[in-house]
């Protein structure tokens, strides 16, 4: 497939806002429970103004990637069908619950633990809708996988719970180490999920060839024409025209710029008794950089089959 | 239940285009508006089409066949694309099978085309809507039109009549008969989609001709020399005489 930046930034953007709205909600549970101190006034308004602003910047990403945005209220019909639809409903519900969720923290209003619950099941909704989106379309082999919903959520949740590390440590809570070690865990869990998807995607046998897309059971067919001699929006929508070698460098620059960079430097993070906030913020911005190379690749390495009939010009 | 189809006979088929040019011609002047092309004279043209025809080469030199491939939507039993789409734009009537688009509703989020295995929708990059084969939806229900004009513009372009168009799901339709007597087959059978649009398959065609065949029996104007004749132990041609 041929990226889009819309959808890159959209996937990427709102994982961060999920995991870091997962990571106050696990915080404040925590913290109910006794075993962390509670955090300084302001640290959940703080957090949820930061994970509406991820969550409303994907929201605006994806806009761009319509026709005809004018229309997108129109998305929400199809709900029984479409796990696009259910994302359109799913993710403005969170991000209502999102604001609430502040909001009541900033008001002093009881009952948020029981508010940040039922933003943590349309959190994990709004995971499923935004990899099944992806994973339901079975002849795209790379996506049909319960890995691709497993990626999402778990990159999803590295970012954001490293923004959160940013954002305690810019406090200077106490518990900023805390939050820091589980970065470092997702991160490592992020990094051994997606190699096992790419490892799963190098041993992929696509299921559809050129006798099966045109019926000739002949072992050698070669196309000659392709029935036009300037592109369309086949030849562009579904090739990322890029060479081997580039995608094989976007690989490997996210699995550094996403995975080890920011392990190594939250490690480091750790070791250190009260690290620098800046430094938390650039472990965050270098991970959200190698997620959208990691996205990137993500679209670029699917292979789509109507392809089979679009490798010859004339 | 109706389910209206094109069968594709790619024994027939001589490449000609004479579909992809009536279909443009057809449904870029219909009431759903113009299918926009850019650079249509110019270096790098494109557009937007409802139907190409590809051509593939089989075999290995010299033993190949040049096989001419019209692709247009198939119009599946199962669509994949018609249940992703967020919008309800794409829909399949249920009254006779045809897939379409609302262009209407259409918001033009592409994910209907990311759905489709076949690659026959084509975004409209000026309508920005996605547009596909309509089986010319506003031509053959038009009362107005003689009854043998009732039929998609590829159908009646084409020059070899490599296009049938019927119900599959009416056996006695000429369609059906083609698909069960011509071994008519499904593209990729694999992903389920139950395409309603089907190929029949090339077929080797080839003349038998007898020796006798060459000497006309009745030589009116006794032009025509005489075959040498068998020796008297042959049999005849028809196993009955021999003189």
């Amino acid at each position: 497939m041929n990226p889009a930046f819309s959808v890159i930034l959209l996937t990427v953007l709102i994982g961060a806002g999920q995991g870091l709205f997962l990571a106050l909600f696990v915080i404040e549970a925590v913290v109910a429970a006794g075993i962390a101190a509670a955090p300084s006034p302001g640290f959940y308004p703080t957090g949820s103004v930061l994970a509406l602003l991820l969550l409303a910047g994907g929201l605006l990403a994806s806009f761009f990637h319509l026709g005809h945005p004018e229309r997108a209220w129109r998305s929400a019909a199809m709900w029984r069908t479409s796990w696009l639809s259910r994302e359109v409903i799913v993710l403005p519900a969170f991000m209502a619950l999102v604001a609430a969720y502040g909001w009541a923290h900033w008001q002093g209003i009881s009952g948020t633990l029981l508010l940040g619950g039922a933003g943590v099941l349309l959190c994990l909704a709004l995971f499923l809708c935004t990899g099944m989106i992806y994973a339901c379309i079975k002849f795209l082999q790379e996506w049909a996988s319960p890995l691709t919903l497993v990626n999402f959520t778990i990159l999803g949740c590295a970012s954001g719970v490293a923004l959160a590390a940013a954002l305690a440590g810019q406090r200077g809570e106490t518990f900023t180490a805390c939050v820091v070690a589980w970065a470092i865990v997702l991160t490592v869990a992020g990094l051994l999920t997606r190699v096992i998807s790419l490892q799963r995607n190098a041993r992929l046998r696509p299921r559809s060839s050129l006798q099966t897309a045109i019926g000739i059971k002949h072992p050698k067919i070669t196309q000659k024409s392709q029935g036009f001699m300037g592109g369309s929006f086949n030849t562009r929508e579904f090739f990322h025209g890029r060479s081997r070698g580039a995608l094989r460098a976007v690989k490997w620059g996210f699995l550094a710029g996403a995975f080890v960079i920011p392990a190594l430097l939250l490690t480091a993070a750790l070791a250190v008794p009260s690290p620098a906030p800046a430094l938390l913020w650039l472990i965050f911005v270098v991970q959200l950089s190698g997620l959208i190379a990691e996205r990137w690749f993500f679209f670029a390495q699917a292979n789509h089959p109507q392809n089979l009939y679009y490798q010859a010009i004339s | 239940m109706t389910q209206l189809a094109l069968v594709i006979d790619l024994n027939v088929c001589v490449g000609c285009h004479a579909c992809v040019t009536s279909c443009k011609e057809w449904n870029t002047s219909g009431a759903a508006g113009f299918m926009s092309d850019d650079n249509p004279y110019d270096r790098d043209p494109t557009g937007t089409f409802f139907n190409r025809v590809q051509t593939f080469e089989v075999g290995e030199f010299p033993n190949t066949q040049t096989v001419h491939f019209p692709k247009s939507c198939l119009h599946c039993e199962d669509p994949p694309c018609v249940p992703v789409c967020p919008t309800g734009a794409s829909y399949k009537r249920p009254e006779d099978g045809i897939v379409l688009v609302d262009y209407d509703k259409c918001i033009g989020c592409k994910y209907c085309s990311w759905a489709c295995p076949y690659g026959v929708r084509e975004i409209d990059e000026h309508q920005k809507v996605m547009k596909k084969c309509t089986l010319c939806v506003d031509r053959i229900y038009d009362a107005k039109l003689p009854e043998s004009e009732r039929k998609p513009a590829c159908v009646l372009a084409c020059p070899t009549n490599a296009r049938l168009y019927g119900d599959i799901h009416d056996e006695e339709s000429v369609v059906s008969k083609a698909i069960r007597e011509n071994s008519g087959y499904a593209l990729m059978p694999e992903w389920g989609t139950q395409p309603a649009n089907h190929y029949l398959p090339r077929r080797r065609t080839e003349m038998r001709i007898h020796e006798d065949e060459l000497e006309r029996a009745d030589n009116p104007l006794k032009i025509d020399g005489r075959l040498p004749r068998p020796g008297i132990k042959d049999p005849s041609l028809d196993d009955v005489t021999s003189w």
